[in-house]
């Protein structure tokens, strides 16, 4: 049985249809007008080969080409485009099976961060009072390495409400470089949680050995096809309008190898897209069908999500604000045009602009968590202990943002109103009016104990400022817990036949 | 035969299941509840008493230690308390024969003016699940009333409840009226309720604050010992 995800049953919608059909004339006006810049070669013998009006544009550093593209060629890729798109696990059981028509949320980490966030808490005593001393939380930067990786997907893992792993944290050990970056990756991630696993491609050369390795956990090449326990984001049009040429090619082999694969484009509003909102919705909305496009140019029915990361720019300093309430307000327009196109939507929530976890990172990640979520996009990256943006990851918001998730899925339970509810209800009321003391509270228990009501916040304590300590311990307590790792041979033989994997990722030695 | 219905009683209390129409928390549980069991124990001569001790303390024993170690919550000690409740109202003229003396009496009042009894209700509940009598007076009840009952019943404790500001002055014209009718001293006063403190019990002569039900139980028994 694969995740249940969480099913919204009416989602939440900021445009109309006409309005949805309006921004859809907008994106095909732009695709011919002014047409996308791609700086790959492949990529512009493609669209010319079906019918894009492409030119080289001269003269240029770099061999240069202006595509446009015609309403009918994005037509035809959306009806080739898999409607339903599954993403496989380790454990089988994890596996998310998404369909673009239905508003089915899948919650899932991400995306990558440079700097890892240590915490400690030392003590500290009252100037005016020495008897009284208290602990405070010191968060201490540094950059990320493969074991924080390892650390990541462990406690990932055993997160309840995350039901798939994007990679959290970029992996800056001395030993690592461009050529064994994703191979490393790949298996630190695999080998520490068994659900799905997607990231970027840093190399196009490690392709065929991050594959490979795939093959040998799903159990062969058919098996990969059939359970794809690994998926693929690539950004291929850099706002406004460029396909770049590295990623480009990237994501044309994995359309050929019919790879599972996210087209994302994060423009943001205000200096690489208009900073009106039907401006950069109509924008970015073009460059996501462009490169879907080309995917099912390339090999028609490729398994693709229609990748959304707009944002807002801060008025300050120029840099993204995915706090800021329009960055929610595009990600809902982008859920509903996804829909619109019956297309998996992989969307964006939680990621806020303060850099420690606390009252701002509360407000900015669970406005857009709740809200975004009720849209009903089907992939929802929502930033699992993101901090700064996309810069810091953190383990102890991690679990908070677990907790958080918790309130938003149990807030979205349908309420049970039928004939025997009712009727048992009237007979408590009835009841419990003719006695003297009038409470209902022997009716509690039986509720409470069948899980029909929300738990208590885990991280509550009594003097009300013990939140990070807790949500700390807890990432301890799940570290603690086993999880479910590749097995001995199978490690063998991927150490034995994937280059470049570090042996110290080799649990068995 | 008297053991095993002892030994059901107590584990009726810790399911908190007053009768046999009661669910309990473990699945599937039927038979007699607490009070089915009490009226067995009488009927097969087993002392007031022991029935107490054995079954009805001991299993709230247990209940009080789920409590503490979080595996049961407050609706589940006030399923047990009022079953343990029920099961003293049908003990008391045998107790009284017998001579045995109950913890306590303890007359519980919310305040004039004031209607809110949820907190008065469940206090209650946990006094006599502990072992105390208690006379629940009502809500909105006059301070003549409370006097009269003061001086007429004796109650070794009067609980005085009140959940806002403008009835808690109640308490301190029940006190002073209690002092001039020279019965102030006859009887420990506890206070409670949302709208009143530690601070304000001192202020007016009350004997105790206490903050629940529980507190409430712990400070009587810490008295009692």
């Amino acid at each position: 049985m694969p995740r249940k995800g969480l099913l919204i049953e009416r989602p939440l919608t900021r445009i109309n249809q006409k309005q949805i059909e309006q921004i859809h004339q907008a994106s095909m006006d732009i695709l011919m007008d002014p047409g996308l810049i791609c700086f790959n070669k492949e990529a512009a013998q493609i669209f010319a080969a079906n019918g894009a009006d492409v030119s080289e544009i001269t003269p240029a550093d770099h061999p240069t080409w202006l595509v446009k593209i015609p309403e009918k060629l994005v037509a035809k890729a959306l009806e080739s485009s898999p409607k339903t798109v599954k993403l496989g696990g380790r454990n089988p059981d994890n596996a998310i099976i998404m369909n673009g028509e239905e508003s089915r949320v899948f919650f899932i980490s991400g995306s990558e961060t440079n700097i890892w966030m240590d915490v400690d808490f030392p003590a500290y005593v009252k100037k005016d009072d020495p008897s009284v001393e208290i602990q405070a939380p010191e968060w201490k930067h540094r950059r990320g390495t493969v074991a924080d990786l390892c650390q990541s997907a462990h406690v990932c893992e055993h997160l309840e409400t995350l039901d798939g792993y994007i990679r959290t944290v970029n992996i800056q050990d001395k030993d690592i470089t461009e050529e064994n970056k994703d191979v490393n990756k790949y298996f630190a991630s695999l080998n520490n949680t068994t659900k799905h696993v997607m990231a970027g491609l840093t190399s196009l050369n490690q392709l065929d050995n991050v594959v490979h390795m795939a093959e040998i956990i799903a159990g062969g090449k058919e098996q990969l096809r059939e359970n794809p326990i690994i998926s693929f984001i690539t950004c291929l049009v850099k706002s406004p309008l460029q396909f770049v040429e590295d990623t480009t090619d990237t994501f044309i082999e994995l359309c050929k190898r019919g790879l599972p694969v996210v087209v994302s484009s994060a423009p943001q509003a205000g200096s690489t897209a208009p900073i009106k909102e039907i401006g950069i919705i109509a924008q970015i909305n073009a460059e996501v069908l462009a490169g879907i496009t080309l995917g099912q140019l390339v090999n028609p029915g490729t398994p693709v999500l229609y990748g959304s990361v707009p944002v807002r720019a801060r008025m300050d300093t120029l840099n993204d604000s995915y706090g800021c309430v329009e960055t929610s307000q595009y990600n809902i327009d982008c859920v509903q045009l996804a829909r619109f196109y019956k297309i998996p939507n992989y969307s964006t929530s939680g990621v806020c602009d303060t850099k420690v976890p606390g009252q701002q990172s509360t407000v900015e990640r669970l406005f857009s968590d709740i809200l975004v979520a009720l849209a009903g996009p089907q992939y929802l990256h929502c930033a699992y202990g993101l901090l700064d943006c996309n810069s810091i990851f953190c383990l102890p918001q991690a679990v908070l943002d677990d907790a958080h998730f918790q309130m938003i899925k149990f807030f979205l339970r349908n309420p049970k109103i039928d004939e025997e509810e009712i009727a048992e209800v009237l007979g408590q009321i009835r009841k419990v009016s003719a006695t003297p003391q009038k409470l209902f509270i022997s009716y509690i228990r039986k509720v409470m104990r069948s899980g029909q009501l929300s738990a208590a916040y885990p991280f509550e304590s009594e003097s009300g400022d013990n939140v990070f300590k807790l949500a700390y311990e807890r990432t301890q307590d799940l570290l603690a817990k086993p999880v479910d790792h590749i097995d001995e041979v199978t490690t063998k033989r991927i150490f034995e036949e994937i280059p470049g994997l570090l042996p110290r990722l080799n649990i068995y030695k | 035969m008297s053991e095993d219905i002892i030994k059901m009683l107590k584990e009726n209390v810790i399911q908190g299941r007053k009768t046999a129409e009661d669910e309990g928390i473990d699945e599937g549980l039927t038979g007699p509840g607490v009070v089915e069991l009490t009226r067995q124990a009488i009927e097969t001569k087993v002392p007031a008493d022991k029935i107490i001790t054995d079954g009805l303390t001991a299993g709230m024993q247990v209940v009080g230690e789920k409590y503490a170690s979080k595996e049961y919550f407050i609706p589940d000690m006030l399923a047990s308390a009022e079953a343990v409740g029920e099961a003293m109202e049908i003990l008391k003229p045998y107790l009284e024969a017998a001579s045995v003396a109950t913890k306590g009496t303890f007359a519980i009042v919310t305040v004039k003016g004031d209607i809110h009894d949820i907190g008065k209700n469940i206090v209650a509940i946990l006094l006599k699940g502990a072992g105390y009598e208690v006379s629940d007076l009502g809500t909105d009840v006059p301070t003549e009333k409370i006097i009269e009952f003061v001086k007429n019943e004796k109650p070794d404790y009067l609980g005085l409840s009140a959940l806002l500001t403008t009835t808690m002055v109640a308490m301190k014209q029940i006190i002073e009226a209690l002092k001039a009718a020279g019965l102030r001293d006859s009887v420990k006063i506890l206070i409670g309720g949302a709208a009143v403190s530690n601070d304000y019990a001192g202020e007016i002569g009350a004997d105790f604050y206490c903050i629940d039900g529980f507190d409430a139980v712990k400070k009587l028994d810490a008295l009692a010992a």
